[in-house]
């Protein structure tokens, strides 16, 4: 099995969401994040005032899956998420031991 | 004379309507600051209101508009105020109404006028030095200042008892000087004594809570309807006078904000809104008894439009003024005080002057500068003293740590916004959070 994390635009967390319907994808978990990457953040101006924000807000998203679904799932949310500018996020999945359901236990692929 | 039922209903509500401002400014700067200072911000507000109420029954009233003074101070002749029981009130001449209902009236300027220095220290005064100067420098500086520009004398215009700036004929209808000028002086020496807030011009300060800036913003408005037409002290022509130069400088306060900060940032903003419509308040107090309606957002607009480029000022000059009480209520009301001298008519108010615009001379524009300059420069100094004096006593400030994670918890053992338990709330209410889901039933 693995775990898929994206850090995305919040705005296309709908996107992505629909993307992944259908592409042997049983559920997933969603966190606000913020950070910086290549790009460093950018410069505000407010009541007259220049500031840099460092600290871009994102959403993170997780998501196991088996490892034959895993490059589907990729495609799927790089292709939803992406808008060609600067800032799109980044993508990275990770293998993972085992996952065990709480309310059966319920282990590995049929736990998903 | 026979009391006027008209004029003491108008007295007594307009009084209401001051007090008001209070909670309004309080809702005003508390949203302004982050989210972690934001109850420390309104209690700074809700302080001065138990401390000068008390202080200004047992003394305060007495020492502003007491007749047994100089020009310089009222005395102690009416301390307790029970001799005012059963009296009409006596100001430059005698009211139909009670001595209490006017007594009242000035109290809720004392108050807001304190409340108002509270934002220039966000984020970082301990609660007791703000307790103790908040006391003193009502004591100190808000009474004599008020009996300065606001005591005409007793039964007599200008007679033995009023004070200097009066008898001058420094034109200040509603507090554009012992108001405004005072609580913005005030607030730039303390924070001078003070120091920035950690972190002051690198991070980002933004506002926490918008809605309740402009929630404030319109309590304000609402308020200073009372402020500016109450202080007619009648239900008359010139408290509708002021009521309506009120509305259209406000009016024209936002105007000439928002196209500022649309020309200069990009985006018109609501705290633009906001702070617009405190501005053109600000300027118009002063004035909003003595020019016609054209004049009003006249002064509305360029106070607007100078305030919006005054709050910046603070990044240039490095003073911590966090929440702009220099930029807006001193600024702004320098602006009003001395476009007094431009847009005055004697056509809207025989007691008032006609100004450059209407064929006066410049004494007049000179007279308004030397009672907004007097006011400014007792405030400052008076509470560069008093804040040094409390910064080698009581501390001025917080420790850092308590500062960096905020003076809320640290001082108040409280937070404003309790959305970060598990399974309380959060930043995913209402997503899953409110009840049980179908499958789980």
């Amino acid at each position: 099995m693995k775990l898929i994390t994206a850090i995305i635009k919040p705005f296309k967390l709908e996107d992505v969401k629909n993307a992944l319907e259908g592409r042997g994808v049983h559920g997933l978990t969603v966190s606000e994040a913020s950070g910086f990457g290549r790009q460093r953040g950018h410069t505000e101006v407010y009541r007259g005032a220049e500031y840099t924000v460092d600290l871009v807000p994102k959403v993170r998203l997780e998501v196991v899956v088996d490892d034959e679904a895993a490059e589907g799932v990729v495609e799927a949310i790089v292709g939803a998420a992406q808008t060609g500018k600067i800032g799109d996020g980044k993508v990275w999945v990770s293998h993972v031991e085992t996952v065990v359901r709480v309310r059966t236990g319920e282990r590995g692929s049929s736990a998903l | 004379m026979d009391l006027s039922a008209g004029d003491t209903a108008w007295v007594l509500t307009a009084a209401a309507l001051v007090l008001l401002m209070t909670p309004g400014v309080a809702f005003f700067y508390g949203g302004m600051v982050r989210v972690k200072s934001v109850l420390n911000m309104m209690m700074m507000s809700f302080l001065a209101l138990g401390i000068v109420s008390v202080l200004w029954v047992a003394f305060g009233y007495s020492v502003a508009f007491g007749d047994d003074g100089n020009g310089f101070m009222g005395g102690f002749s009416v301390a307790g105020l029970g001799q005012l029981v059963g009296k009409l009130a006596a100001n430059g001449g005698t009211y139909p109404i009670p001595a209490l209902a006017f007594c009242m009236f000035q109290l809720m300027f004392a108050i807001i006028t304190v409340a108002l220095v509270s934002g220039a220290v966000a984020d970082r005064m301990k609660f007791l030095a703000w307790g103790i100067f908040a006391a003193v420098w009502v004591t100190i500086v808000y009474f004599p200042v008020a009996h300065w520009v606001f005591d005409f004398g007793s039964t007599e215009i200008n007679d033995a008892g009023a004070g200097w700036l009066a008898k001058l004929g420094v034109l200040d209808f509603a507090g554009g000087t012992a108001v405004h000028i005072n609580a913005g002086a005030a607030g730039l020496a303390l924070v001078i004594v003070m120091g920035k807030r950690v972190g002051f011009g690198k991070v980002p300060m933004r506002p926490h809570n918008l809605p309740l800036v402009v929630l404030g913003a319109s309590l304000l408005w609402f308020g200073w309807f009372g402020f500016n037409a109450g202080s007619a002290l009648g239900a008359n022509d010139l408290a509708a006078v002021a009521f309506t130069n009120t509305m259209v400088a406000t009016s024209a306060g936002i105007l000439g904000w928002l196209i500022v900060e649309k020309l200069r940032d990009g985006h018109a903003t609501s705290l633009g809104a906001a702070s617009g419509a405190i501005a053109g308040l600000v300027a118009i107090t002063p004035a909003c008894a003595f020019v016609a309606p054209w004049g009003a957002i006249a002064i509305g607009a360029i106070a607007g439009i100078v305030c919006a480029f005054a709050v910046t000022l603070k990044y240039k000059l490095g003073y911590d003024d966090s929440l702009d009480v220099v930029g807006v209520h001193m600024v702004g009301g320098i602006v009003g005080c001395l476009l007094i001298g431009f847009f005055a008519t004697t056509g809207v108010n025989s007691l008032g002057k006609d100004g450059l615009f209407y064929g006066g001379d410049w004494g007049v524009l000179g007279t308004q500068a030397i009672g907004a300059g007097a006011v400014l420069a007792y405030s400052f100094v008076v509470t560069l003293i008093l804040a040094l004096i409390l910064k080698f006593t009581v501390k001025l400030r917080v420790s850092h740590d308590d500062e960096v994670s905020g003076i809320d918890l640290a001082v108040h053992a409280e937070s404003a916004y309790e959305f970060g338990d598990t399974g309380g709330g959060g930043i995913f209410a209402g997503i899953g959070h409110a009840g049980r889901t179908k499958a789980e039933e």
